[in-house]
């Protein structure tokens, strides 16, 4: 029925199957955009956030989902400014991917704030000295950049393409992509640092306050090297379910290699950085504002085997299977350690943005612990929801993975209509 | 005498409150709530989403009878004076440090509600508007015309009165001075005090009490290791609760024990 507009030299599912997985995903979103008329109608009441819990599920949410989608960016430095042109086989994956990230987070925030129609105020009336202006400011900007970069993939579909205008524009924007791959770049760096930077400045908040370089604390540097390291292993991970789902190889092997080297190495120095980084804050910087280590994790649910599993289980070990040739041949191994490092990046940023908050620092306040209601884990599931509705329909219609056609020759035969 | 300044040069508003006079009436938590048409929610047994400007604490030494031993803390906001975390965070300017009075500011129909600033704050001072602002038939009439009421979605917090020091300021000029006199400026809370505990004016002005009140030995600022600065003082002879005022590591505990 709608085989006219699949990407030239492959097979897609039946319409009908296609229709219940889109369904599947509508409804999650339609849930989601249930929460969200609660939230704008009746405000924020409607979250178990509060004067301790400013901040709720929807930050870490968007925090992962921003560190998870840098795989677009990075991928995007490496292939066009680096010159890793084997990296194209997974660029518009990640394009997709990153676009998805950083327009769901967007539109979480919207619900986010407690005045959505002021939003442009940070613009307006930007505070120079805040982190979080940087990061609107950046984040914005940004997905402009993703957009454009997504734009020539949609107008290659197969009967988009038949437009001479936009075919041409299509192809003028390809080759001018490595400009926007720069300008990403530099951007992300930029966001993904001040994300980190928004809670290493917090300077009365032991728990997240960090030294620094300069203006910048290390999270900020940390929160960078942390995205460009588990970025690649989602995108990896996205793509590998992809292949799972369709029932076909997408992308070659080699390619995961690759990426799963770059991602491992990166993972490896991020690691020994944040040890440091964990062993200077516990024996200097916590203790200098009348705080032991372990002051930190005596209340409440979230205690030191956060840091064993943050840092052990989903930081060391993914690094040591990614960096390992051997280990990374297995496709258990090489998917284990992906979704071990996607894992440890969210906690990070759940521990910065939950626990942060969650422990008092007034010695007579007392530990609070905070569980999201419904309406904000819609809204969260939305997000997910949302992924795989434009993620399904771009896999279906575009061209997003090049090595398809190289990879099953035999579909380039004449299809028959319908 | 300890010198406690460390707030800067010029008029710098603040507070001093002696614990060991404050007998949590709460009579100054009702005058601010009064004076500053702060909401009243449906249900107020969730302290966690009401609105406190100033929160009145209550803890106690932690030993049995006949030893207990309980303070009532009132906490306003700090009005930090160094590198105000609250300030330095908004993303929209919609709070801001006053060098010429040492006030914290909010603009609250600038305020975009991400609530950075309630993160940053140690103090727990700054509140969100959870819920709409409403006030059941006829108690309308009995909000301020001075004060702003809040809308839904937005953060707001203890201004030390400031529409009080407008009016000083109105008053001031119409007598063709610059200078306002230490009385004519004064908080509700501070007015309201049965025991006369709060006590506020310009800590750098000589003149006033506070400028005495806050070199006191017995004087001290919540958690001052921070180096916020905070712009209210406590004082009181009991060890344990200036004790209470900050954190310490096991070592220096263990320090303080051996000098004691």
């Amino acid at each position: 029925m709608d085989s006219a507009l699949f990407p030239e030299g492959t097979k897609r599912c039946s319409i009908k199957i296609f229709g219940f997985w889109f369904s599947v995903w509508s409804l999650i979103v339609l849930w989601g955009l249930v929460g969200a008329y609660f939230c704008l109608r009746y405000g924020l009441n409607q979250t178990n956030m509060n004067d301790y819990f400013a901040f709720g599920v929807w930050i870490v949410v968007d925090l992962a989902v921003i560190a998870l989608g840098a795989g677009a960016f990075f991928t995007g430095f490496l292939t066009y400014i680096v010159g890793k042109k084997e990296l194209k086989a997974i660029i518009n994956a990640a394009v997709i991917i990153g676009f998805i990230c950083y327009s769901g987070a967007m539109m979480m925030l919207m619900v986010d704030i407690g005045q959505p129609i002021r939003g442009w105020f940070g613009f307006w009336h930007a505070n120079i000295h805040s982190m979080l202006t940087e990061v609107m400011f950046c984040i914005t900007t940004y997905l402009t950049v993703l957009i454009i970069e997504f734009v020539p993939l949609i107008l290659d579909n197969r009967q988009l393409k038949k437009v001479p205008e936009l075919h041409h524009f299509s192809h003028r924007l390809h080759e001018i992509m490595f400009v926007f791959a720069g300008v990403g770049t530099f951007l992300s760096f930029f966001h993904q640092g001040s994300l980190g930077g928004m809670y290493g400045v917090l300077y009365a908040r032991p728990f997240a306050f960090r030294t620094g370089f300069m203006i910048w604390p290390w999270t900020f540097f940390l929160f960078i090297l942390s995205a460009i390291a588990t970025g690649p292993c989602f995108t990896m991970l996205i793509v590998w379910i992809t292949q799972k789902v369709s029932g076909k190889q997408l992308v070659k092997r080699s390619v995961f290699n690759l990426l799963a080297k770059i991602a491992g190495t990166l993972l490896a120095v991020y690691m020994i950085l944040k040890i440091l980084d964990t062993w200077y804050w516990a024996v200097f910087t916590a203790p200098s504002m009348g705080f032991n280590l372990m002051d930190f994790y005596a209340g409440g649910p979230y205690g030191f085997w956060l840091v064993i599993l943050e840092i052990g289980v989903c930081g060391i070990l993914p690094a040591l299977l990614l960096l390992s040739s051997k280990a990374r041949e297995s496709n258990a191994v090489l998917i284990s350690a992906c979704i071990l490092a996607c894992i440890g990046v969210t906690l990070n940023r759940f521990v910065f943005v939950v626990q942060t908050l969650a422990i008092p620092v007034l010695p007579f306040e007392h530990f609070y612990g905070y569980l999201p209601t419904w309406q904000e884990w819609a809204i969260s599931a939305a997000i997910v929801g949302y992924g795989g509705i434009i993620y399904s329909l771009a896999y279906r219609y575009l061209p997003v993975f090049p090595q398809e056609v190289e990879l099953y020759p035999e579909n380039l035969q004449p299809q028959p209509e319908g | 005498m300890e010198q406690r300044h460390g707030i800067g040069e010029g008029v710098k508003y603040g507070m001093v409150i002696d614990l060991d006079k404050c007998i949590g009436c709460g009579a100054c938590v009702t005058a601010c709530v009064a004076e500053n048409n702060t909401t009243i929610l449906e249900d107020e047994t969730n302290k966690l989403k009401s609105i406190t400007w100033l929160r009145l604490y209550k803890f106690d030494n932690s030993k049995p009878y006949p030893e207990t031993e309980i303070c009532y803390l009132p906490r306003p906001c700090m009005q930090c004076d160094s590198h105000t975390p609250c300030v330095s965070v908004c993303p929209a300017t919609a709070t801001d440090y006053d060098p010429l009075t040492g006030i914290v500011s909010q603009i609250y129909t600038r305020c975009i509600g991400c609530r950075y600033c309630v993160a940053a704050c140690p103090y727990h001072v700054r509140y969100f508007n959870w819920f709409d602002a409403v006030w059941p038939e006829g108690t309308e009439a009995c909000l301020s015309p001075d004060v702003s009421p809040r809308m839904r979605g937005c953060v707001e917090k203890c201004t030390f009165c400031h529409h009080r020091l407008m009016a000083a300021k109105s008053k001031a000029a119409l007598n063709g001075s610059r200078e306002i006199p230490e009385m004519d400026y004064q908080p509700a809370c501070v007015e309201v005090c049965p025991t006369q505990a709060i006590v506020f004016g310009d800590l750098n002005n000589t003149k006033h009490r506070v400028y005495e009140l806050k070199q006191s030995p017995h004087a001290f600022r919540l958690l001052e290791r921070l180096g916020t600065e905070p712009k209210v003082f406590y004082t009181t002879t009991r060890r344990w609760i200036r004790d209470m005022s900050d954190n310490w590591t096991d070592g220096e505990k263990e320090k303080a024990k051996a000098h004691s």
